[in-house]
């Protein structure tokens, strides 16, 4: 079939950030289909070189407003590896709670306002307040109860203020912390399950398609890995976080202001999809259960339902809070200080998963504490290439479909990766050399 | 008819646009009095004319220049929204370096390919009607200044320092706690939200009228920090301040 086709969506909506979808196929032969990003660079290394390591997870922190906890959590911990920095239980537990209450934000952000407009034919969230009020009002009530962790423990969901390296400059109150269990138990639970139902019902509208790629998350043997664990890929498994730079290959393209990555081939993918796939052995079984009936399969190839595996792990993560609120309330609140004395000074690294995929920072500190290189590698800038290979795959078998719908279903493509293009462009991988 | 409201956002991390997506108890009532008809972060639609243009990020590439322009030719009222859009923000930290070094530190040999201007706020290129400070913005300032534009009333600019919040919120100073805060020379409206929660003042709100930075300066060394890094600490969300 001979075919002409030219798509170019300038600055995609419903995804955070600037970036553009370019097709080109002439005469049935496909030239160009690919994810252009076009977001401002921001240059993060000019605002942490000689920072005090009081400050590298507050400057880090606004790389992304959206991911904000998650790059604070990537900072202190690598921090804390490189000045030798011991938490206590209480802090990490504190810490995955925080953790859990971004994920669900998160994750329900996307599937309801950003995902599901599209599964229900509409241009964004707002039409569906007089036609699905009810939905609505359950998506912004899972997203108060979410962001209500998240301003209890850290004082502000966005851009979090009691995190410090070596703990937490605040701890709440039992009182809080009770409050935010009868609410997870008596409203989140039920809500999330009630979103299970909505999403099989739009489950017929995800578009089939599949393409098997290398999926990389964090993997840990005694959970569902979230905060902490080793690097897992599918195709070459377990590998120590310390070698991340081999698992990424930073490299730039000159479309886009993000740099790509790969590792085992040339393309990987990392987010729920990947974490689902790795680990969904170690979620809880309601989720897990929740995820086989809204269409996860294990693995799961189709990159559309990366939306399905979020709303999967909203319920785990909502679960899994309330364990970790049991567990606290049994040993006790204490009223901890935060370590901040260092040992010494060196490198850290550190990978934390944040609804986006994997994480990944590294500082490397002088002997005043202050910031002498430091490395960081994004979640969507790892997807990149994963989306260029997809729309590579997916333009061909869609071809005789009219260009609207073929237009949508690469937005819609787009969109399911959940893309953070802010935190793609931050650019910080530089050595500084005084 | 309902005033037309439109969302934009440039060099920045979005956390104030999802700010205003987490205002979960008064989005619905708030829609009732406007109609947001561009906001590319959560719809589709695009319009020709703004009653309100809700400005968020710094400008740092040509594109945003003239983006910038255009939002305003189109707009009756501009809000700047946040710390980057008021007052330059953290973005305003790489301008202290030649730009000419800061892109080939980053993409090497591949500079040319993406242009950048020093990140400034929006003020230094166009009118900016009203102020929502902070970073992330100051949620309540924000429902205050629209809800006093709808309502036909000029809004309060906040003038005293967070220090003053901090004092009625009966907190603990936070040099008596052994660390440093920027709270005597930041400009107050957050309630002192920081401080309420054991962290110090990173000064995100900007700097007050006329502030006293030699004094503040001296605090900042009398309490251990020698005057390169206190000068450091308050450039932190303030590089941009004609004070510093």
């Amino acid at each position: 079939m001979t075919k002409d086709l030219n798509i170019n969506v300038q600055h995609l909506t419903r995804v955070e950030g600037h970036g553009n979808i370019v097709v080109n196929m002439k005469n049935g032969k496909l030239e160009k289909a690919r994810l252009e990003i076009v977001e401002a660079p921001r240059f993060f290394e000019a605002m942490l070189k000689g920072r005090s390591f009081h400050e590298a997870h507050i400057i880090t922190s606004r790389i992304c407003g959206i991911c904000s906890l998650g790059h604070q959590i990537a900072s202190l911990k690598a921090t804390e590896h490189a000045l030798g920095l011991e938490v206590s239980e209480q802090t990490i537990l504190l810490r995955k709670l925080l953790i859990h209450g971004a994920t669900i934000q998160s994750n329900i952000l996307h599937a309801y306002f950003l995902a599901t407009p599209d599964l229900l034919g509409v241009g964004s969230v707002f039409p569906l307040i007089s036609s699905h009020k009810d939905v609505v009002v359950r998506a912004l009530r899972m997203k108060k109860l979410a962001n209500d962790i998240g301003d209890t423990v850290s004082g502000r969901a966005v851009h979090p203020i009691t995190l410090v390296p070596g703990g937490f400059t605040h701890i709440p109150s039992v009182k809080e912390l009770e409050n935010l269990k009868k609410r997870l138990v008596e409203q989140m639970v039920p809500d999330a399950l009630d979103t299970v139902e909505t999403m099989v019902a739009l489950a017929e509208s995800v578009p089939h398609f599949n393409r098997e790629t290398e999926y990389i998350s964090l993997h840990s043997d005694s959970e569902y890995a979230l905060y902490d664990g080793d690097i897992y890929s599918s195709d070459t498994g377990r590998s120590p976080v310390e070698k991340y730079l081999n698992m990424t290959n930073e490299f730039v393209v000159p479309y886009s202001t993000s740099k790509h990555a790969k590792h085992n081939r040339d393309s990987l993918m990392v987010g729920a999809l990947a974490r689902w796939n790795n680990n969904y052995k170690q979620m809880h079984d309601i989720a897990k259960n929740a995820g086989f009936r809204m269409g996860l399969t294990t693995p799961c190839t189709n990159p559309y339902m990366n939306t399905i595996a979020q709303v999967a792990e909203a319920i785990h993560c909502t679960l899994d809070a309330i364990d970790i609120i049991d567990r606290l309330l049994s040993k006790g609140l204490k009223n901890e200080r935060p370590n901040q004395a260092p040992v010494q000074f060196g490198t850290g690294v550190a990978a934390t998963e944040v609804p986006r995929g994997i994480l990944y920072h590294e500082y490397t500190y002088n002997q005043q504490g202050q910031i002498e290189k430091a490395n960081c590698i994004i979640p969507t800038g790892q997807n990149l290439g994963n989306i260029d290979d997809d729309m590579v795959k997916l333009v061909p078998e869609i071809i005789q479909e009219p260009k609207e719908k073929i237009v949508l279903n690469l937005e819609m493509l787009v969109r399911a990766y959940d893309p953070c293009i802010s935190c793609s462009v931050h650019i910080m991988d530089v050595d500084f050399i005084e | 008819m309902k005033p037309k409201v439109a969302v934009f956002d440039f060099t920045g991390c979005e956390g104030c646009e999802l700010n205003k997506l987490n205002f979960e108890d008064e989005l619905l009532a708030f829609l009732e009095h406007i109609d947001i008809v561009e906001w590319r972060e959560a719809m589709d639609d695009k319009s020709d004319h703004y009653t309100i243009a809700i400005v968020e990020g710094s400008i740092s590439t040509p594109d945003c220049v003239e983006r910038i322009h255009d939002i305003r030719n189109r707009s009756e009222i501009l809000i700047a929204l946040g710390a980057c859009a008021v007052q330059g923000g953290m973005n305003a930290m790489k301008n202290q370096y030649p730009l000419e070094q800061v892109r080939e530190d980053v993409y090497g040999c591949h500079k040319d390919l993406f242009p950048t201007l020093p990140a400034l706020p929006l003020s230094r290129y166009v009118r900016v009607d009203y102020e929502v400070r902070g970073c992330p913005m100051t949620k309540n300032e924000f429902l205050k200044i629209l809800t006093s534009i709808l309502m036909g009333k000029k809004p309060i600019k906040p003038t005293h320092a967070v220090c003053v919040e901090c004092k009625l919120n009966e907190n603990e100073c936070v040099y008596d706690k052994g660390m440093v805060c920027l709270g005597p020379i930041t400009r107050g409206g957050c309630d002192s939200l920081c401080t309420n929660f054991g962290q110090y003042c990173t000064g995100c709100r900007g700097l007050v009228d006329e502030p006293d930075v030699e004094a503040m300066l001296a605090i900042l060394n009398r309490h251990g920090l020698s005057i390169v890094e206190a000068k450091k600490r308050l450039e932190l969300f303030n590089y941009e301040n004609q004070a510093l």
